[in-house]
């Protein structure tokens, strides 16, 4: 066995064992920590088929961003899992049943797919060729070009995505002291501080 | 890219300007009317557009590698879309001020909205029809919750995300499967690789069809058919319907329909125009399952605004009945459904906008009893649009049903016409008990009558465009004939 068969076998087992311990672990901590687990090895396998900036992408987005963001969620909710678990005996078939049409409409793809017969080349086509250049020149060269537009759009999405979260969340709190930094620059220590001669009894005024 | 490129999207480019210029205006100007004067401001942007769009632009263009196409279709379906968008801003100043909504991310977000669905109606390429929908989606989430402290609205929005997140699930799957098969994303190349030539030398041992390729289309056409809200996809309709603000119902209920409708229609006359016969009978039964739906649980309702949802159900499946005949006509057919229907909606949601009492918003229709007697001028319109959506002679709806009949009767499929009338009959029943309610019903409480300038022009407007249309449907035949044409040449 070469050694890229170990790691491929080695990358996928973990991801297999990793993604049952995510439903399985009864901490939601660990299932996060579980998921992190997948995306690494999925980034694995990722490097291995020759897409390394997927795979990089996969470790900065998945891991780096969006799972810690779980991460924070999941420590700083007090969601008491065990209450929402307890209902899930009652899905457990439809959720298989789910499973099992999923599994099918993946398995089509082994047995009675077929592709159009110019499919390999119309893909070749748009793919420049791989032992010049690196995976994200080549993906920059296409997305800057051809899908120039689409990823206007999507920069478009984005920006909505943006303006909802404001939108929906935003709320002007009225009673918070905030730091004006112009009117601390400008304090004058004379004018702050005013000294009186207070007689015996009197008070201030 | 190249100049030319940016010509063709001009439209578009004009329009995102707009938003995002919009947007920083907003935030650095401190006034407190700056919500309703870019409502306004964004009407009038609409209308620009559309008729910039409609007279100065002829022919087919193609943009981007051929992903983005500018013909009659796409601008037919754009003037649409700006006109009906432009219309519901221009009625929902007023409610949205009175309920303090009219902030300045409204107007954004719908012109967002509608700037992801031009995209939709010119996507010529899997990738872009992908980013249109998306784009006019999650606009209309956060549209759906805009009234943040209401709890209906909320559960609206995050209602519709979640089932609108599951049908860019399926839209997606159903792409990737297409492609799959295909090895190109854009709906001429899919077409090509599944033209009779290209479908025998696939396959010698005379399996004719990828089955991939079925499961593709089939599961995109379901994602398509949940957005336009066609039964057996549309459980969540009248909930987002009910729940949203009511602007957001009347836009709900018009633009985005057309928008979908016709991106529809090109993916499957373009992209899936060699396997007719693969995809007419799902078009075929989701019109029929959507007429009746629509036209029988309909009959329970007493809210006025689940009511109009039903109703949209329903009426899209009579547009869809258009598609499913696979033809020019069909199409045809189709689009002068959609433009009657918005006329119609748009005119009903300026009514709906104005009924309150002792200053809320009421949605019960028995609150209408004897409104006749109270405003008859509004009564009179507000009746003549039931008679025509209810597709009641001499008016424009009948029209319009008229002719996606024929154009069912044309395409062979009798059947699909026939329903089509028993549902028609079955929904006037709806139709015609607000028009009782408001003639001879029980009095209640009577509504405050204070419907806005620009409800009240808008509402009898589109009830004198029903009565006086039917003539001769001033002449939008002409352009509906060429748009419907320039996908079956």
């Amino acid at each position: 066995m070469s050694l890229i068969e170990l790691a491929f076998y080695g990358f996928s087992g973990v991801a297999v064992f990793a993604a049952f311990s995510v439903v399985l672990a009864r901490n939601p901590v660990h299932a996060v920590l579980f998921l992190i687990l997948t995306f690494l090895s999925t980034a694995g396998l990722f490097v291995l088929m020759g897409a390394e900036f997927i795979a990089m992408l996969l470790i900065i987005v998945y891991v780096g961003a969006v799972a810690v963001l779980f991460l924070f969620v999941v420590m700083m909710l007090d969601v008491d899992f065990a209450e929402l678990k307890a209902g899930m005996a009652r899905y457990i078939p439809v959720g298989l049943l789910i499973g099992v049409v999923l599994l099918m409409a993946l398995g089509i793809q082994y047995t009675t797919w077929e592709t159009s017969p110019e499919a390999a080349a119309l893909r070749q086509n748009e793919t420049p060729d791989m032992s010049e250049v690196q995976n994200s020149v080549a993906l920059g060269r296409l997305i800057y070009t051809k899908y120039i537009f689409g990823f206007q759009a999507a920069g478009l999405i984005l920006l909505v995505a943006m303006i909802g979260a404001i939108v929906l969340t935003h709320r002007r709190r009225t009673n918070v002291k905030r730091q004006d930094i112009v009117a601390q620059i400008y304090r004058d220590p004379d004018a702050a501080i005013e000294l009186r001669d207070v007689k015996p009894g009197s008070g201030t005024e | 890219m190249t100049l030319d490129d940016l010509t063709v999207v001009l439209p578009e480019l004009v329009l995102a300007v707009f938003g995002m210029s919009a947007l920083i205006w907003a935030v650095f100007s401190t006034g407190g009317r700056r919500g309703a004067a870019l409502i306004w401001l964004t009407s009038a942007v609409f209308v620009g557009m559309a008729a910039w769009i409609a007279f100065a632009t002829t022919g087919e263009k193609m943009a981007f590698s051929n992903s983005f196409v500018d013909d009659s279709l796409s601008r037919f379906a754009k003037v649409m879309i700006l006109l009906s968008a432009s219309v519901v801003l221009f009625i929902s100043r007023d409610f949205l001020s009175r309920e303090r909504l009219a902030k300045f991310e409204f107007p954004v977000l719908v012109g967002f909205a509608v700037l992801g669905m031009m995209v939709m109606v010119s996507a010529n390429d899997l990738i872009v029809l992908y980013l249109g929908l998306e784009l006019q989606s999650l606009s209309l989430y956060v549209l759906a919750a805009f009234h943040r402290n209401s709890v209906r609205s909320t559960e609206a929005g995050l209602k519709y995300f979640v089932l609108g997140a599951l049908s860019s699930g399926l839209l997606l799957y159903g792409a990737s499967l297409v492609y799959g098969f295909a090895g190109t994303t854009s709906l001429p190349g899919i077409a090509a690789a599944m033209s009779p030539e290209g479908l025998a030398a696939q396959s010698p041992a005379g399996v004719n069809k990828s089955i991939g390729l079925l499961f593709g289309m089939a599961f995109m056409i379901v994602a398509l058919a949940f957005k336009v809200a066609a039964a057996p996809f549309h459980m969540w309709t009248p909930d987002v319907y009910e729940g949203s603000p009511t602007p957001v119902t009347a836009l709900f209920s018009t633009a985005p329909k057309v928008a979908a409708l016709v991106l529809l229609a090109r993916l499957l006359t373009t992209g899936f125009g060699n396997v007719v016969a693969d995809w007419q009978n799902i078009i075929a039964a989701v019109s029929v399952l959507s007429m009746f739906v629509g036209a029988i649980t309909a009959i329970g309702q007493t809210d006025i605004k689940r009511l109009m949802a039903y109703s949209s159900i329903a009426h899209m499946g009579f547009a869809l009945m258009g598609a499913a005949a696979g033809t020019a006509q069909g199409l045809e057919a189709m689009l002068l459904y959609m433009a009657i229907y918005l006329v119609m909606n748009v005119g009903t949601f300026a009514f709906i906008l104005s009924m309150r009492r002792r200053n809320q918003p009421v949605t019960d229709i028995y609150a209408l009893g004897m409104f006749s007697k109270q405003s008859p001028v509004q009564a009179l319109s507000l009746m003549l649009l039931l008679f025509s959506m209810a597709g009641i002679v001499p008016l424009l709806g009948f029209v319009a049903k008229l002719y996606v009949f024929l154009a069912a009767i044309d395409g062979g499929m009798v059947w699909l016409a026939i329903s089509g009338g028993i549902a028609s009959v079955i929904g006037a029943f709806y139709y015609l008990r607000i028009v009782y309610v408001m003639y001879f019903g029980e009095q209640r409480t009577p509504l405050d009558n204070t419907i806005p300038r620009s409800g009240l022009i808008t509402l009898v407007a589109s009830a004198i465009i029903v009565v006086v249309g039917v003539v001769n449907l001033f002449s939008i035949t002409q352009w509906s004939t060429v748009a419907a044409l320039a996908l079956f040449q």
